[in-house]
């Protein structure tokens, strides 16, 4: 038997079914926004506020600069982490687990690939803006303002990109939300600590030091410092820059992969 | 001439570890036609659904939908279908119309002609004045509707629709066929799995008929009745004892039976006059329980 006539071909990462993906999380993103930008802002800005004033009466400065600022610019990278790296991971878990969300959208003329690239980018968005909610506040503190400051949310989108792609592979890979918490435990910990957001790395062990330099964090950390304090730091920022490029893709492929697992039997 | 296919399958097998979902399924679906596949629970109606938007990956075979090899071509297929799934997957926490709108995008209406699209989906889903409740303030009904409306709003030439009145009441499920026999004048192709045998003898031009992940028989559905259960079923009430009886006199004469719950069906009694009980005309149920020995829920 005949069969009925072909139309044109699609290709792959398509503008149009990139597009769908993010109208989806736009127009859902408005009946949320208040609790996510609520949890988003206000945990870092605890942390800014808990470890400023805490530990600020009993160091003053840190390399040179005002322990408030030391944090305020460490907890950028915080901010970015929790926005970016939690909703990859539950987000997506109970999008696919629970709403099945993700079986509607891939009836659509969408594939894997494509909605992996999609949600990242939504949520590396968010976590380049919502990064910067600790350092408008630390300014309200005495952190001066700097050009360089206009960088830190496209800084934020990269590494955001690379935590979201994380949080989508965890998702992939789990059987149930109860896998979240060794990742919680045993992965995110472990670098929020060895990032240097709070304290300084150069009094660490040298073996830590050595880890830290394999810390997409500690990069992080590092990069908003001299963005908005120090001042650019010549091809060491572009390494480490370059250090969260090759992380957010590396992480981009393994969610891929971890997705196409999970979502096409 | 034969006539143009949007579906067709060969072969196909689906397996999951040691089970075996999909086993050497060939399908064929001409174009403008509803075929539905009737099955129990597990027989692989779903499964197949899934085959069919590469959403599950054949083991083996082949599968060509609207002319498109899949699941390498996939994607281009999936353009020009509508889904329509058993498991209700709308976003609950957006209103009617922002569902709509969303998949406006996905599946790739143009801006102009996106507002028209969405008023038309609106329409038929008639939900025009609930366009900005949320979804979770529907009832069960509403949904369903919006589930159809949604897989149709980019006038796809396909239409997938996996069990679309499962769990409903009888009111509901008869404008749901109201709404499906609206898209067969319009000339929309659709696959329909269902294990309702009122539905596929309604809606469908052609009934495949599954079990265990096999094809067991497949025609229009009076054909189907007519070749395996005649024109007529006798069926004899009776105490277990008696029911046994009528079992195997039914069988000495070479007439085919089965068990339905208080009574024994006697099948294809044109002209056979032996035993006493009610007569009535054969149904679907008679051939899927002939062939499949699975009573349909």
């Amino acid at each position: 038997m005949a069969v009925a006539t072909r139309t044109a071909r699609i290709g792959r990462l398509e503008r149009p079914a990139l597009t769908g993906v993010l109208v989806r999380e736009i127009v859902n993103y408005s009946s949320y926004w208040k609790s996510s930008t609520f949890s988003s802002t206000v945990e870092p800005t605890i942390y800014l506020l808990a470890f400023g004033f805490g530990f600020g009466s009993l160091v003053s400065t840190i390399g040179g600069i005002d322990y408030v600022d030391f944090v305020g610019t460490g907890t950028v990278a915080t901010a970015v982490l929790f926005s970016s790296a939690f909703p990859g991971m539950f987000g997506t878990f109970v999008k696919y687990q629970f709403q099945r969300t993700y079986d509607a959208i891939l009836a659509a003329p969408v594939d894997t690939e494509e909605l992996v690239t999609a949600e990242a980018v939504w949520i590396a968005t968010r976590a380049g803006v919502y990064g910067c909610v600790p350092m408008v506040v630390a300014m309200f503190f005495g952190l001066d303002p700097a050009w360089g400051m206009l960088a830190v949310p496209f800084i934020g989108w990269i590494a955001g990109f690379g935590w979201a792609n994380f949080g989508i592979s965890v998702a992939g890979f789990s059987k149930s939300f109860e896998n979240f918490n060794y990742v919680v435990s045993a992965v995110l910990t472990p670098l929020f600590l060895l990032a240097g957001s709070f304290f300084p790395l150069d009094d660490f062990p040298q073996w830590a030091q050595v880890l830290a330099q394999l810390n997409p964090l500690h990069h992080l950390v590092v990069l908003i410092r001299d963005c908005v304090i120090y001042g650019w730091d010549g091809w060491k920022d572009f390494l480490r820059l370059g250090a969260l490029i090759v992380f957010g893709i590396l992480m981009w492929r393994i969610a891929i992969f971890a997705m196409e697992r999970k979502l096409i039997d | 001439m034969p006539p143009e296919l949007a579906i067709r399958l060969r072969g196909a097998v689906k397996r999951y570890g040691e089970i075996t979902a999909v086993n050497g399924l060939d399908l064929d679906v001409p174009v403008g036609t509803c075929v539905g596949l009737l099955g129990p629970n597990g027989a692989g109606k779903s499964t197949t659904m899934r085959l069919l938007t590469a959403q599950s990956i054949a083991d083996e075979g082949e599968i060509e939908v609207l002319g498109f090899k899949l699941p390498d071509e996939s994607k281009m297929a999936r353009a020009q279908c509508g889904v329509a799934p058993q498991l209700d997957n709308l976003d609950t926490t957006l209103t009617v119309e922002q569902n709509l709108l969303v998949f406006s995008h996905l599946y790739r209406i143009g801006r102009h002609d996106r507002h028209e699209a969405i008023e038309r989906g609106l329409e038929m889903a008639k939900l025009v004045d609930r366009r900005d409740s949320r979804v979770d303030k529907l009832s069960g009904g509403m949904r369903r509707r919006l589930l159809i409306a949604r897989a149709l709003i980019h006038r796809p030439r396909l239409v997938l629709m996996d069990e679309p009145t499962v769990g409903l009441d009888p009111q509901v499920r008869q404008e749901l066929w109201a709404l499906i026999d609206a898209l067969r004048y319009e000339g929309t192709t659709i696959l329909m799995s269902t294990h309702y045998i009122e539905e596929a003898q309604r809606l469908a031009d052609t009934v495949l008929i599954m079990s265990h992940g096999e094809a067991v028989a497949a025609g229009p559905p009076s054909e189907l009745v007519l070749e395996h259960a005649g024109r007529e079923v006798l069926e004899v009430y009776g105490p277990p004892a008696r029911l046994a009886e009528v079992e195997a006199e039914a069988g000495a004469a070479g007439l085919r039976t089965r068990r339905t719950g208080t009574s024994v069906s006697i099948l294809n009694v044109d002209g056979f006059g032996g035993l006493d009980g009610e007569r009535r005309p054969a149904n679907l149920e008679d051939v899927f329980v002939l062939l499949t020995g699975e009573e349909i829920a």
